[in-house]
């Protein structure tokens, strides 16, 4: 009897005790000094504070200023001409679930939908038309079967959601790839609106594919390309290259001799890469937005501290 | 054999049916009981773990995996080292206190570690240990508290309520990210209040089982290698241990039912919640039966169901249904292997020597799998994983046919 008492009142003593803990560990809601309604003028530099999870934005021409902050809170976000993309995680949500939402000019949600998985890339087609990302799929414990990646793309004018494109029919030297365990990451479209390019993985390998997104076929250019981002010009993409287990080098690869180029970062970096022009590139590492020049020369420049998720508007 | 089935079912009739949950021994329940409490806690670790280490710590998922997969070797080695110390000191008890405490003692080193992944990576090894020194002085503890033709059963009863436990670990730490908004050091330090009390309860309620301390030289290593010359033991674990080379891993059964099935995402890690219901509903009835017809017969039974599970998951037909059935097959498996090989083996070696006996059991078994589970990975990228998936269940029949003739185990 003396037992029962005593793992009663021990059992009552350590709940109480994980109770106090979790309830004392609710956020409390770190938030910026003010918030201001920002909105998608052209010249701007916009970022996801590290901090509060805000987006932020300073002048692009001043990056040093002080930063404006929005109320909007998200995980990745992108913006292209008019259009805006937020892509947050629900907290306490297992497995993840993220919502994603399509933003105008002033930042106000125009459509709102959610997509299983953690954000992991966000962006915005230059023509504005398409929004695309890729998300982290997890098993929970009862299927430890890692990760997977998954990258979907939205149509603003017909409303219409493909959640994951893995089913993209490719050639792989010129045959037809057939396989299990198709990853996507990391999607990239051109002006027209139909090129796009991503990266797929199968079986320990990574192949840049080029892609038709009308007639909905892609076939594969290069191996070890992740994360491609395509120049303004459209004549290059920047990439992340493989060079060890979790080792990536920023790199420039031109569409036209198939030359490589890497970047002045030596730290590896697991971004897509953002062309802020046709010779800048930004990207985010160490809770801070950075930039470098796009042809190997320079140096790598901190831009914004305690930032992410670099976008620009021209 | 027809006698020996019909005779126990008359047994089974009369008597047994009327004593019920008493036959099991109150030691295996207190057992049952803190492996219960044990896998909340570390479920909902295990839950919680790639989300925190991806977006928590930005680790990139390859990361992670090499992370998991460098530690679940170091559980087989220390597996057979917690067996030998538990029955080197005739201390079952203390040794699988000490490897429950050690676990519960991680999930604070998980809050202390923060950000720095070399220590994430020594707490979870350090969890892994703990894990790995308790099993098999706990199934020994379960083993020795039993009587020996009820073995089945009890086993049976622990495995159900450990999978109850398993269970509840994902929705508790639902429970703690949502009333923390978010929190993953809250689900860490909630898993450590509910380990500590998984812990509290073996303390108080689990009794050791002592014996007498004249014979203590008896059990030194060679006596533990001496086992492997006994030829009953030896033949269960060689068996055990070809039938774990050629029994496909959980992850690749999920991914060909998610493929074949076209399982959303997000419904994805429900399907084990399927295997794992099957598993704790039949845990004690198959243990029983295993009891009534014959350890041996049931353990392969199991085998030839996670066969049909295979062969339902990438035959011709494909459908609902069927993924139904191969997921209902999955969980028939593990209720009439994971319990059922301990209860056929336990009885195999001496009592003073149960803990170290378990251990090579299933070293041997755990060791098979990993290595089944690299060449599977292989067979997969040369073959694709459909026809890969039809070679394991064809291997497995096999070598399941070769066990059915050679019976190990005569009881």
């Amino acid at each position: 009897m003396k037992k029962v008492l005593l793992a009663v009142v021990g059992t009552v003593v350590l709940a109480a005790a994980a109770l106090v803990y979790t309830v004392a560990a609710r956020p409390s809601p770190a938030e910026p000094a003010k918030v201001e309604h920002l909105s998608l003028a052209p010249g701007q530099l916009f970022f996801r504070s590290t901090k509060t999870g805000n987006v932020g934005v300073v002048p692009l021409a001043n990056p040093g200023a002080a930063p404006k902050f929005s109320d909007l809170k998200c995980d990745r976000f992108a913006v292209s001409g008019t259009t805006g993309m937020c892509l947050a995680v629900r907290p306490g949500t297992l497995p993840a679930v993220s919502d994603f939402s399509v933003l105008d000019r002033n930042l106000n949600t125009t459509h709102k939908d959610y997509l299983p998985g953690t954000p992991s890339r966000a962006r915005v087609s230059p023509d504005g038309k398409r929004v695309y990302w890729t998300l982290f799929v997890t098993g929970d414990s009862y299927a430890a079967t890692g990760f997977s990646t998954r990258a979907g793309v939205y149509q603003l004018d017909n409303g219409e959601l493909e959640k994951t494109i893995e089913e993209l029919p490719v050639l792989v030297d010129g045959k037809r790839y057939f396989s299990s365990d198709v990853n996507y990451w990391g999607i990239t479209f051109a002006k027209d609106g139909k090129r796009f390019f991503s990266t797929l993985g199968s079986k320990g390998k990574t192949y840049l594919i080029e892609g038709d997104y009308d007639t909905y076929r892609g076939k594969a250019l290069r191996e070890n390309v992740e994360c491609p981002s395509l120049s303004p010009d459209e004549t290059r993409i920047a990439f992340k290259k493989k060079v060890g287990e979790g080792v990536w080098r920023l790199s420039v690869l031109d569409l036209k001799t198939m030359r490589e180029t890497a970047l002045a970062e030596t730290r590896s970096v697991d971004d897509q890469a953002l062309w802020q022009d046709d010779h800048t590139i930004l990207y985010g590492l160490e809770n801070a937005v950075w930039s470098v020049p796009a042809d190997g020369s320079g140096a790598p420049r901190k831009l914004v501290d305690e930032a992410a998720s670099p976008a620009v508007t021209s | 054999m027809y006698i020996a089935t019909s005779r126990s079912s008359d047994v089974a009739a009369g008597t047994e049916r009327k004593a019920g949950l008493r036959r099991v021994s109150a030691n295996v329940v207190a057992l049952g009981a803190v492996s219960l409490v044990t896998d909340i806690s570390s479920e909902m670790v295990t839950a919680v773990l790639p989300l925190y280490l991806v977006l928590g710590l930005g680790l990139n998922p390859l990361q992670f995996g090499l992370l998991d997969g460098l530690y679940a070797g170091a559980t087989a080695v220390v597996r057979v080292l917690g067996g030998h110390l538990a029955d080197r000191w005739r201390r079952l008890k203390a040794v699988a206190g000490f490897g429950y405490g050690l676990s519960a003692v991680c999930k604070l080193g998980l809050v202390a570690a923060g950000s720095s992944v070399a220590a994430i990576g020594v707490v979870l090894a350090a969890d892994r240990t703990g894990k790995g020194l308790r099993t098999a002085p706990r199934d020994a503890l379960i083993s020795l508290s039993s009587e020996p033709d009820t073995l089945g059963r009890s086993f049976g009863v622990h495995r159900a309520m450990d999978t109850v436990g398993a269970f509840l670990g994902p929705l508790v730490a639902m429970a703690v990210l949502a009333l923390s908004l978010g929190s993953y050091t809250s689900v860490f330090f909630t898993s450590f209040c509910i380990a500590a009390i998984a812990v509290m309860l073996l303390v108080l309620f689990v009794r050791d089982h002592k014996q007498d301390i004249a014979d203590r030289a008896a059990v030194s290593v060679r006596a533990a290698f001496g086992l492997l010359r006994d030829r009953g033991f030896r033949r269960v674990a060689v068996w055990a241990a070809l039938l774990g080379f050629v029994t496909l891993g959980d992850s690749f059964v999920y991914l060909v039912l998610q493929r074949r099935w076209d399982v959303a995402a997000t419904f994805f890690p429900l399907l084990p919640l399927g295997t794992a219901g099957i598993y704790l509903v039949l845990a004690v009835p198959l243990g029983k039966l295993a009891d009534r017809i014959g350890r041996w017969p049931v353990f392969l039974g199991g085998h030839v169901a996670l066969v049909a599970a295979l062969i339902a998951l990438c035959g011709p037909v494909s459908g609902f249904w069927l993924a139904a059935l191969a997921l209902g097959l999955h969980g028939v498996f593990y209720a009439a292997t994971d319990g059922v090989l301990m209860a056929a083996a336990g009885p195999l070696v001496p009592a003073d020597l149960r803990a170290t006996g378990l251990a090579v059991v299933q070293t041997g078994q755990a060791a098979a799998r990993m290595l089944s589970s690299v060449l599977f990975g292989l067979a997969w990228t040369l073959w694709d994983l459909q026809p890969a998936v039809l070679a394991a269940a064809g291997a497995l029949a096999v070598v399941a046919l070769g066990a059915a003739f050679a019976r190990p185990v005569r009881k």
